[in-house]
């Protein structure tokens, strides 16, 4: 039984955390979420020079060839700094799509690029308030040009290309749905940057209107496509969670342990002793979960769908679980603007929204569990 | 990251499986092993036999030294020659307590005496063992123990109550903690003992629980002499004695908790016809299933983790409460929710599901005492509170005050 990471990952781990405490304090995250900046460029470009963004890209288009383990552990780190960069739509979105679906020429395109900064991607699926299911994506494809709208595309005012999902089948099945790759800084694209719960990470409104597009991808397997990569992303994005979990957390215990109310530390009543063990109870859970969902982006196992949801569920549980409790253990200066939690509070719930709701995902969930038993 | 043993591992587990399917047979499908208190004389002799056969093979105490009939193993290697072990049909493990427990505790804690005339016979289960620590005034507050050794020459004379006592009524030996001092604090009044289960002062009553089922025993000491050489450690020592039992106890590496499984769940959502179709397809009945799936598989990789720091030398902390206090509510809550699907027909037995129904009221019926025994749901998360976590411990109004002037509710 070697269910953990290697002494080399935990090194990897190790040097973020230590990169991370020096290049992104709260206060950078603070400085976004205050100001007009979509981004820290400067942490970015830190980042990039880590080589992070071309963790899992092969060595032969510039990357660095390592595993989704060492992008996992990386992950873990960003959540615990959440750090205000777009490294999840360029590198478990755009990437990821790109290495599962990209034909050579298109890798050998963006990769390099993607490894270097010099682009960004992102992916768009989204068009209304609705569930993003086939049935309500409406954005055309005629001619090889991309028409119509997509809402909350993480990054979209940045990213220098995007994944679109189009409908190109005359059905709502799954196989009426296509990817397509798009320069966003060409012709026929607009796109406004619009409110984000957390400020520190953007997301925009993204019109097409005649767009030039290049399929990814097979005509009719957009869907399959887009299934698997937002399960890849779900499960990089669970080490994320776990990881500002874990920050919120320490923040709760800290102050348990400096503050006195009634002649006595709170911590020592058992109405914070307990949820703090719930806070722990939930992490350590999900931490299980997405350490499977590692293993199977590992190995890329048949049950890397299940893996996902699973991950997805219970980091989503821990992560908005330990951000509500952090404010609720430090009491009316939780909800300062002044104090941090409000940081991890607002990314919680961002992180929780972006890759679909934790109902959705549990839906799937049972899908995948009702074919299992049928088997 | 995988989930294979280690060369080493592997070599040993490939020795187990080689010597049990020498001396055991296999079990055969749905062959549920007994529970301890359904054991009765044949069981009793059948554990007897194979636990000599484990011992003159080195497994009966895997992690113990050589020289004391052990292997001189790994707790990991223990840990792989259970998990093999259950493919058998073995009896039922009345051994678990003692050798767990009990004995690990006299061999810290009793004199060299005390451990050649105990430790082999244990082991070997000639002898059985059982732990008397809770009382009825002392469940989760065992220091608040009340059962009484006065002092009478050499020998010691006890009278009291013990409860909840697991495998009394086939014991011949107990661990048992008494106050010996009420005039000072109460964690520093109390001794440990080896007491003679056999004394004639000695009375073992099943306990009937809320389930109907007895699994447990209450033990009444009426004049019971131990002679002073049955001692462990020193007279005002056995809080500590027990902090040593109990940590032993801690090792084992908890599982989580029984329960219907996620299969049986989604089985029975799928027979149950709603108004709006059958319930599998209702919203909220997908949300639960899926979050006990996923609460029982971050247990399951919790316990991964665990197993993977025991094979990397690690000894198991108190982090492993979460396997007990998520499992058992989780049991509770899975069997109320199939009993809730199961409507109006969910409180009586009958009909076509009527076994479903039963399994299902079964298990609602018995986890209250899963949330309950060894560590309460409440002591298990001020366990993570203050051992994982760091907070402090309790404000605690009966440190400083003797014994006899706590008050006691009454």
């Amino acid at each position: 039984m070697n269910f953990d990471f290697s002494d080399d990952q935990k090194f990897l781990k190790e040097q973020a955390r230590k990169f991370l405490s020096e290049q992104c304090p709260p206060a950078v995250m603070r400085a976004v979420l205050e100001g007009d900046q979509s981004y820290d460029e400067k942490l970015w470009k830190a980042i990039v020079e880590m080589g992070w963004t071309g963790t899992t890209i092969p060595e032969s288009y510039g990357g660095l060839g390592l595993g989704h383990l060492e992008l996992c552990v990386i992950a873990e780190e960003l959540g615990r700094a959440i750090a205000p960069v777009p490294f999840s739509s360029s590198v478990y979105l755009a990437t990821e799509a790109l290495l599962l679906s990209g034909s050579e020429e298109q890798k050998q395109t963006y990769l390099p690029k993607l490894v270097t900064g010099d682009a960004i991607g992102t992916l768009a699926i989204a068009e209304s308030a609705q569930q993003p299911l086939p049935k309500n994506i409406h954005l055309s494809a005629d001619g090889g040009k991309l028409t119509g709208t997509k809402l909350g595309v993480p990054d979209g005012d940045i990213a220098t290309f995007c994944v679109v999902a189009a409908k190109t089948g005359n059905d709502d099945s799954e196989r009426s749905i296509s990817l397509f790759l798009v320069d966003l800084t060409g012709p026929g694209v607009k796109r406004e940057r619009v409110k984000s719960i957390d400020p520190s990470r953007s997301q925009a409104t993204v019109i097409f209107d005649g767009a030039p597009a290049d399929p990814l991808g097979a005509a009719g397997d957009g869907w399959q496509i887009a299934k698997e990569v937002l399960d890849r992303a779900a499960i990089l994005t669970a080490f994320e969670q776990v990881g500002g979990a874990d920050v919120c957390l320490d923040m709760a215990k800290t102050y348990a342990m400096e503050r006195y109310a009634f002649g006595r530390l709170i911590g020592s009543y058992q109405a914070i002793k307990h949820k703090l063990a719930d806070m722990y109870i939930h992490t350590e859970l999900a931490r299980s979960n997405a350490y499977y969902g590692a293993w199977a982006l590992h190995t890329n196992a048949a049950e890397l769908p299940t893996a996902a949801a699973g991950a997805r569920v219970s980091a989503t549980k821990a992560s908005t679980y330990a951000a509500e409790e952090n404010i609720q253990t430090h009491g009316g200066v939780g909800y300062t603007w002044e104090y941090d939690c409000q940081l991890f509070y607002k990314r919680a719930r961002l992180l929780a929204a972006n890759l679909g709701s934790a109902r959705v995902w549990k839906d799937k969930l049972v899908s995948q569990l009702e074919t299992r038993n049928a088997a | 990251m995988d989930f294979n043993d280690t060369p080493e591992e592997a070599k040993f587990r490939a020795d187990v499986k080689e010597w049990l399917a020498a001396n055991a047979k296999p079990k055969s499908d749905g062959g549920v092993p007994k529970r301890r208190y359904e054991t009765g004389k044949d069981e009793i002799a059948w554990a007897k036999e194979w636990q000599a056969k484990k011992a003159d093979a080195g497994y009966a105490a895997i992690t113990w030294p050589k020289e004391l009939g052990g292997l001189g193993g790994t707790p990991m290697q223990s840990v792989i020659y259970n998990q093999e072990e259950s493919n058998y049909e073995i009896p039922p493990g009345i051994f678990g307590i003692g050798l767990g427990m009990c004995i690990p505790t006299v061999m810290k804690h009793g004199s060299k005496d005390l451990n050649d005339r105990y430790v082999q016979k244990a082991l070997r289960g000639e002898e059985i063992w059982c732990q008397l620590f809770s009382e009825p005034a002392g469940g989760s507050d065992v220091a608040g123990l009340r059962t009484k050794a006065e002092k009478q020459g050499d020998k010691w004379i006890v009278n009291g109550q013990k409860v909840w006592t697991t495998g009394a009524q086939f014991s011949d030996y107990g661990l048992l903690i008494a106050r010996t001092d009420p005039d000072v604090p109460k964690h520093k009044g109390i001794t440990a003992f080896i007491v003679d289960m056999k004394h004639p002062g000695v009375e073992v009553r099943p306990i009937k629980q809320a389930s109907g089922d007895s699994g447990f025993n209450e033990v009444f000491f009426t004049d019971v002499e131990i002679n002073d050489d049955h001692r462990l450690d020193e007279v005002g020592n056995g809080w500590k004695v027990s902090l040593t039992t109990l940590m032993n106890e801690r090792m084992s590496i908890g599982g989580g908790g029984g329960g219907p499984s996620i299969s049986e769940l989604i089985d029975l959502a799928k027979t149950v016809e709603l108004e709006s179709g059958p319930a599998i397809q209702d919203g909220a009945v997908r949300e639960r299933i899926a979050d006990w799936y996923v609460q029982g598989q971050g247990l399951a990789y919790t316990r991964y983790r665990a197993l993977t720091a025991l094979s990397k030398g690690a000894i198991p902390g108190p982090e492993n409460s979460i396997g007990k206090v998520v499992g058992a509510k989780r049991m509770q809550d899975m069997a109320a929710f199939g009993l809730d699907l199961l409507d109006m027909a969910g409180g009586a037995v009958g009909g076509e599901q009527a076994d479903t129904i039963q399994t299902m009221q079964n298990i609602y019926l018995s986890a209250p005492g899963l949330r309950i025994a060894g560590g309460t749901d409440e002591i298990l998360r001020n366990i993570i509170a203050e051992r994982v976590l760091g907070l402090p411990g309790d404000i605690r109004v009966d440190k400083e005050v003797a014994f006899k002037e706590l008050p006691t509710g009454k």
